[in-house]
C-alpha cells in the first residue's frame, strides 16, 4: 500500500470538509473492497476519510412503508435485523449471501453501492425495489444511480447518507456465486412492489453493470407466475464474458436465477 | 506515524505505526502476537481472522488505525492459562489441522460461528467457514472439530 494519511470523520459535516480539503482524499466505509484495492496498489489516495464513527450514517428505521437503512449499516446488521427481516425478508436474505462471515461483519451497504462493483449483490436489490439513494446533497432514484461498471451518479464530494427501501409486497434474490470468491456470476432480484408493479434487477451479468430486465418485468406484471419467465432470454451481446463464464452462459444464468427467485415467492 | 491504542486479549496496549499499517501487521510486528497469520494478503484465506469487539473480522483487511479503542481477541487470548478454549480443544481431539497455518483463523471463525449458533448444522458450519481456506485437510476434520466444540461448550466445558 502506498503511504497515506488516515482521518476519522466525527460527523457528516466533518467528513465532507475533510474530503473537500484534499484533492486526492477518498472516503472509506467498511473497507472490504477499498483496502484490498489499496494493497494491490490499484488506487493511491493521499487521505482516507473513515466514516465508521459518523452517527448520521447509522441506523435502520421503518416509517410509512419505507425502510431507511443508514449507509454505514453492515451486511451482518441488515441480515440479522428483526426490522429488516420482517419488512423486507428478501433484502435480509440478499445481505446474508454477500461475501463471507468476516466480510459481512465489516462491509457496508453504502460502501457497496458507492463502489458499484458489477458483481456486487445490492445493486440488483436497489434496482428491483426502486430504492432511493439519499446523499448529503439530494435524493437519487435507483434508475438514475447506476451508470456502468464502478460508475455512479455520485458527484465529487457527495456522500451517501442512507438508502430508502420502499417496502414491497414481496421480493426475493437468487444468485449463482463464483465458488471461490462468492461474487455473483449472475444474480437476479425480483420485487413485487406495493402498487402491484414488478421490477427485476440483475447483477453480475451485465457488461455495463447492474441493469433492469424489463421483458421479465412486463411478463411478470401480466402474470406473476413461472410460466411468464419461460422462453424469455437475455441478449448475450450485453453480458460480461471473462475467464469465469462466457456471455451466453451468464445470459442463461440470469434466467435461471430469476426462476429461482420467483420460486421463493410463489 | 501516529499512536494507536486498543485492548488486546484483555490488556490495554499502544504502539506507534504508520497510518497505512494493517491491523494484522500491528498485532504481529508491534505487539509480537505472531499467532495471527498472513496467508494470502488478498482477503481470501481468513488466516488473519481475529475478534474485533466480539466479531470475527479479517485483520489484513482493516487498518490498525480503524481499530483505535477497540477490544480485540487474537488466538493467543483464547486459552485460559493451561486450559484450552473449547474450540482449540476440539481441533486437537479431532485433528482439525495438518500443517496448522490456517488453524488460528479457523479457530477464531469457528468460535464466532458457535457464538451465533450454538448447535450449528453442517451447512451452517460450511457456510460459516466460507472465508477460511485450508489447503491440507479437505475440511472434513475441521467441520468435525466445530461440531465437537459445540458439544464441549454445550456440556459446560
Amino acid at each position: 500500500m502506498y503511504a497515506l494519511s488516515y482521518q476519522r470523520a466525527k460527523s457528516l459535516e466533518d467528513a465532507a470538509t475533510l474530503l473537500a480539503a484534499e484533492p486526492e482524499a477518498k472516503l472509506m466505509a467498511g473497507g472490504q473492497t477499498l483496502i484490498p484495492t489499496l494493497k494491490a496498489r490499484l488506487a493511491q489516495p493521499s487521505h482516507l476519510v473513515d466514516l465508521a464513527r459518523v452517527k448520521e450514517l447509522q441506523g435502520i428505521e421503518l416509517k410509512g412503508g419505507v425502510l431507511s437503512i443508514g449507509a454505514m449499516t453492515r451486511h451482518f446488521d441488515v441480515m440479522s435485523s428483526p426490522v429488516v427481516q420482517k419488512a423486507i425478508p428478501g433484502l435480509a436474505n440478499l445481505a446474508s449471501l454477500i461475501g463471507d462471515l468476516q466480510v459481512r461483519n465489516r462491509g457496508t451497504m453504502g460502501g457497496s453501492i458507492a463502489n458499484n462493483d458489477p458483481a456486487a449483490d445490492y445493486p440488483a436489490g436497489v434496482l428491483a425495489h426502486n430504492t432511493t439513494i439519499v446523499t448529503n446533497r439530494r435524493e437519487i432514484a435507483a434508475d438514475d444511480y447506476f451508470q456502468g461498471m464502478f460508475a455512479t451518479a455520485l458527484e465529487e464530494g457527495e456522500i451517501i447518507i442512507r438508502l430508502d427501501w420502499p417496502v414491497p409486497k414481496q421480493s426475493a434474490y437468487s444468485k449463482f456465486e463464483h465458488p471461490a470468491s462468492g461474487y455473483a456470476m449472475a444474480g437476479t432480484c425480483i420485487a413485487q412492489l406495493a402498487d402491484g408493479s414488478v421490477r427485476v434487477g440483475v447483477t453480475g451479468a451485465g457488461s455495463s453493470g447492474a441493469f433492469r430486465w424489463t421483458e421479465a418485468e412486463e411478463a411478470l406484471a401480466k402474470s406473476f407466475s413461472l410460466k411468464s419467465l419461460e422462453g424469455l432470454k437475455i441478449d448475450p451481446e450485453n453480458c460480461l464474458a471473462d475467464l469465469h463464464a462466457p456471455a451466453e452462459y451468464r445470459a442463461h444464468l440470469v434466467g435461471v436465477m430469476a426462476t429461482r427467485a420467483l420460486q421463493k415467492m410463489l | 506515524m501516529s499512536k494507536i491504542e486498543m485492548t488486546v486479549n484483555g490488556k490495554k496496549v499502544s504502539g506507534e505505526a504508520e497510518d497505512r499499517t494493517l491491523l494484522v501487521n500491528f498485532l504481529r510486528d508491534n505487539l509480537s502476537l505472531t499467532g495471527t497469520h498472513v496467508g494470502c494478503d488478498t482477503s481470501q484465506c481468513g488466516c488473519c481472522t481475529i475478534h474485533l469487539n466480539g466479531e470475527a473480522v479479517k485483520s489484513c483487511t482493516m487498518l490498525a488505525a480503524q481499530a483505535e479503542g477497540a477490544d480485540i481477541v487474537t488466538i493467543e487470548g483464547m486459552a485460559k492459562g493451561e486450559k484450552l478454549h473449547p474450540v482449540q480443544q476440539a481441533f486437537t481431539e479431532c485433528h482439525g489441522l495438518q500443517c496448522g497455518f490456517c488453524t488460528p483463523g479457523m479457530i477464531m471463525t469457528s468460535a464466532a460461528i458457535l457464538k451465533q449458533s450454538p448447535n450449528p448444522t453442517e451447512e451452517e458450519i460450511v457456510k460459516g467457514l466460507h472465508g477460511n481456506l485450508c489447503r491440507c485437510t479437505g475440511y472434513v476434520n475441521i467441520v468435525k472439530s466445530v461440531k465437537r466444540a459445540a458439544e464441549i461448550i454445550n456440556s459446560g466445558g
